[in-house]
């Protein structure tokens, strides 16, 4: 079996390692994370479909897919679809960022 | 405010939050939407699965509707089946089946809920579709020689369930109690289903 013109998420057949079954539990985040993708690929809206999820997936390149966690490759994927399709401009996801940002830490400060 | 200890708020959960509050505010859902849907998906457990597969165990009628469309079938019994196709691949003495997403973590989740991490691994992804044997002997589950074992790839569109071979030695169980025999691992088909 040859890797040649097969992209990094392309997995089926290639050899590897032992498979780790230890179970993981869900951090809120990553559930708020998955129940966005819900919303926004359900029947009522669809927004974004799977297939483009997982483009924007792939389209991190291999070295981003293999250093980030499962949903912060979501996370990057839902953002740059809806960026992509004019949902959100970058310029307003910088501010709520940053707001977001600002607001925890000084509720960090406070605490 | 969702923090981890290492900084203030990771780069990934900050972005999640931007983006769904600019969402919410710009109408596409509500906070409460975002809450209902956590709490769906919570809901969605490997036991929805199992209902399914015992009903098709005992109602020869459901089982070849279901293998005939999945999803119709599902959707006759009240289940929300949500935007993907289903299809179901019966596992016989014959043939033993087994899923995998090769290129991602497709998943039958309206049945089975989120995978679990091993499913969307690296490893798990490579391997099972070259030597599913050996993978399926890593979760202790050995086959006879004579069996024939099919790898079904997931996408995006299309989900497999497996339908587990009703173990030897149930004849007399009900629906109920067959149920609580078949494991979120056995839809999978990285196991088999014992008899109690």
């Amino acid at each position: 079996m040859t890797d040649a013109g097969r992209m990094h998420h392309d997995m089926g057949g290639r050899e590897a390692g032992p498979i780790n079954q230890k179970p993981h539990s869900h951090p809120d985040w990553e559930k708020r994370v998955d129940a966005l993708m819900m919303l926004l690929s359900n029947n009522k809206r669809r927004l974004i479909k799977v297939d483009e999820l997982r483009r924007g997936i792939e389209e991190l390149g291999a070295e981003k897919y293999s250093k980030m966690t499962y949903y912060e490759r979501w996370t990057a994927s839902i953002t740059h679809n809806l960026l992509e399709k004019g949902i959100i401009t970058s310029d307003e996801l910088g501010r709520k960022m940053a707001e977001i940002e600002q607001a925890a830490r000084s509720e960090r400060g406070a605490g | 405010m969702i923090r981890n200890e290492s900084s203030v708020l990771d780069h990934y959960q900050a972005m999640e939050l931007a983006v769904s509050a600019l969402l919410i505010e710009k109408g596409y859902f509500t906070e409460e939407d975002m809450v209902a849907e956590i709490n769906a998906m919570e809901k969605r457990t490997p036991e929805i699965g199992a209902a399914v597969v015992a009903r098709a165990w005992v109602d020869a009628e459901f089982k070849e509707r279901l293998i005939e469309d999945g999803t119709a079938a599902c959707e006759s019994i009240g289940l929300d089946m949500g935007p993907t196709r289903l299809m179901v691949v019966e596992s016989t003495n014959e043939v033993h089946n087994v899923i995998v997403c090769t290129l991602c973590s497709c998943f039958p989740r309206m049945l089975m809920g989120i995978p679990p991490d091993w499913y969307k691994s690296e490893n798990y992804r490579s391997r099972v579709v070259r030597e599913p044997r050996a993978v399926l002997k890593e979760f202790g589950t050995v086959l006879p020689d004579g069996i024939s074992v099919r790898v079904h790839d997931n996408t995006a569109d299309m989900r497999y369930l497996v339908l587990p071979r009703r173990p030897d030695g149930t004849e007399g169980m009900s629906q109920e109690e067959l149920a609580k025999l078949v494991t979120r691992n056995s839809m999978i088909g990285v196991a088999i289903v014992e008899a109690p």
